[in-house]
């Protein structure tokens, strides 16, 4: 399987859609859900499956397991992002910082912000958080656009406000996680939103930088809303044409229980979805930040379940790219005509 | 020498006479299709298959994702591409490419054979070196230059007269640059040598001709090189114009079509792959197919004529 996610799908979806046998788990990310249901490619769960797949889950990944009322697959691992910041530089931003805060305090230090502004899904992710931190969710199930114009517009003027001061760090349009990661370790940057690896990796920069690195929950958008920080991570579904679906049900669990979503996260660094594991010292001591990690997932807002998602994705990101030439003035209108081509199956 | 067989083929095939067709040569003829029958055969299962198929695809309502929706739906999925701003939109970008990078390859590529024409020692190892670009996987080259760029790993930034700052891939001109610039140093090499067999179809006897009769060496190149490799250079054209129509590799690497780089393959890319609309997908296929095809057409029109002229002339 190759690594990145999105080469990760167009594979599956040319197995499943050739309804390839030999397909009998799927690791899904938490976006396909929708689309591999609707299409028929993965098996929804029932009776004692489901309750033993759902029973134990923390809310946000369950939710992007649901879809038309059914369960489709078990929630493995969840993933989410925090505010970095470098305690040598900059005060705690506390839980309860803006992004119009943190970008005033990177002005003021000279320092930057380190986000993902490629045109790639981590610019979806971080679109759908600054308006899900507003209030509604983005999209809805059908694809229409449910959050406010205000909201919206809020969004574009914070992208667009990052983008065009000295708090952009060079190259924000082409970087995903790795080169924040790597703008963060060179010192160029205050704080950066990125999820958990970053961590173990700053212990190889050396010269004590992990110590420096302090954590925080991801940025508010409106000064009086809790944030909702994105929401990632891997469900493990059962293929729609395998020839051995009780097994792969019953492997699907195994995989999912406790014992091995903290092997995941010790050996993987990757953020568990059932709450108790969290309290596991070797969970503990592989996220010193695991009570942080816990509270975000479980307020996280997961990016629209729907299954044209691809499309909708597409069509966000072609919307807000490149950022220093969204206009807060004309995003809605754009956004709004891109999904409405996406819906009808159109080109855009 | 792909460029010497087809500008050799051009010159001889119009010249058969058009007599009374003998037994014998009636018997060589059915060989020679017997002869080509498993190459045809095995063209029309890889090539007009597939092809087929897509037209048909392309007259259907087909995604993937809601395989119940599947329907006969006419030319309305052509209606939908070539109503589409993003259609037009790719086609300017990719034409735009195409002729800048095009164009300068054909420079320096006539350049590099004229060089590689009258190297009179290291022949072989001057060849060898300039072939190199040519030699190395797109996708690495597109990578390569990627970083060269990137403020974070690149060196362009330390170069004198440009900010250190500088993120040409985050901006429509300089992503358009950086393309062009990989475009041109990985595909100069095979104008090139396309050009050196076209260069060595311009007799000496000419040139020396002409120096006696007292023309410069730039007289002698516009009168004599230029007219003479006309069909070299065509072939030549034609090639990389149909080559870069259909970039995407090189784009795909370096901005994925962000910062209005979006070339029609790219564009069907996501349609096709990323968002599973066979039926859209294929239209738009199709459509760069027949864009493809006029362009070979005018070309080989050009082609024609130029090699008539040339016959006529000699």
């Amino acid at each position: 399987m190759p690594t990145d996610a999105n080469q990760q799908r167009e594979l599956l979806v040319r197995r499943l859609a050739a309804k390839d046998s030999s397909v009998d788990l799927v690791g899904a990310d938490v976006i396909w859900t929708a689309e591999f249901a609707e299409a028929g490619w993965i098996k929804p769960w029932a009776g004692l499956n489901r309750a033993r797949a759902t029973g134990d889950k923390l809310a946000g990944p369950l939710k992007t397991v649901r879809y038309k009322g059914q369960v489709w697959a078990v929630p493995f691992t969840s993933n989410t992002q925090l505010l970095w910041y470098r305690k040598d530089l900059v005060p705690n931003p506390g839980d309860k910082a803006t992004w119009d805060q943190i970008i005033n305090e990177a002005i003021k230090k000279g320092k930057s912000i380190e986000v993902q502004g490629n045109q790639y899904e981590g610019l979806t992710v971080w679109v759908n958080a600054l308006v899900a931190s507003a209030g509604t969710p983005l999209v809805s199930q059908s694809g229409k656009v449910t959050a406010s114009d205000a909201a919206i517009r809020n969004a574009a003027r914070i992208v667009h406000r990052l983008a065009t001061t000295k708090a952009a760090p060079a190259g924000l349009a082409t970087n995903k996680e790795d080169e924040a990661r790597l703008g963060f370790e060179s010192g160029r940057s205050a704080y950066q939103v990125n999820y958990t690896f970053i961590y173990p990796s700053a212990a190889e920069v050396g010269g004590g930088f992990q110590k420096k690195i302090g954590w925080a929950r991801y940025p508010r958008t409106l000064p009086n809303l809790p944030s909702r920080p994105p929401l990632g991570g891997i469900n493990v579904a059962v293929g729609n044409y395998t020839n051995h679906a009780d097994q792969a049900f019953q492997a699907a669990l195994c995989l999912a229980q406790p014992n091995n979503q903290a092997i995941a996260a010790e050996k993987g660094g990757l953020p568990p979805t059932t709450a108790a594991v969290y309290n596991d010292p070797k969970v503990k001591k592989a996220f010193p930040f695991a009570d942080e990690l816990r509270t975000s997932i479980q307020a996280a807002a997961p990016r629209p379940v729907t299954p044209a998602y691809s499309d909708i994705s597409l069509a966000i990101q072609k919307t807000f790219h490149p950022e220093d030439e969204v206009d807060p003035n004309d995003v809605v209108q754009k956004l709004q005509d891109r999904l409405d081509k996406a819906a009808e199956g159109k080109i855009f | 020498m792909e460029g010497t067989v087809t500008a050799d083929a051009a010159r001889v095939t119009p010249a058969a006479p058009k007599k009374k067709v003998s037994d014998r040569a009636r018997e060589e003829r059915k060989l020679a299709w017997m002869l080509c029958a498993p190459a045809v055969i095995t063209m029309i299962i890889v090539t007009g298959f597939p092809i087929a198929y897509a037209l048909y695809l392309s007259l259907l309502k087909y995604d993937l994702r809601f395989p119940d929706e599947k329907e006969f739906v006419g030319l309305s999925n052509y209606g939908d591409v070539l109503g589409s701003s993003t259609w037009w939109q790719d086609v300017w970008n990719t034409a735009l490419i195409t002729i800048v990078s095009v164009s300068i390859e054909l420079v320096l590529g006539m350049a590099i054979a004229l060089v590689m024409h009258r190297a009179i020692f290291g022949r072989g190892p001057v060849r060898a070196a300039i072939l190199i670009p040519y030699g190395i996987v797109t996708v690495v080259a597109a990578f390569g230059w990627r970083y060269a760029f990137d403020p974070a790993s690149g060196f362009v930034q330390g170069l004198p007269l440009i900010s250190d700052s500088a993120a040409p891939l985050t901006e429509r001109g300089g992503s358009l640059i950086v393309i062009i610039l990989t475009e041109v140093w990985k595909t100069t090499p095979f104008m090139a040598l396309l050009l050196l067999a076209g260069l060595a179809l311009v007799p000496d006897e000419l040139h020396e001709a002409a120096k006696v009769d007292g023309a410069s060496t730039v007289q002698r190149f516009f009168r004599i090189t230029l007219p003479l490799m006309k069909p070299a250079i065509l072939v030549a054209l034609l090639f990389r114009t149909l080559d870069a129509f259909r970039l995407f590799d090189t784009v795909f690497i370096q901005t994925a079509g962000a910062n209005g780089t979006e070339t029609v393959s790219i564009l069907d890319y996501n349609v096709l792959i990323n968002r599973v609309n066979l039926g859209l997908g294929s239209a738009v296929a199709v459509l760069i197919f027949i864009c493809v095809l006029l362009i070979a057409f005018i070309f080989v029109r050009v082609l024609g004529t130029s090699t008539a002229q040339q016959r006529g002339e000699a």
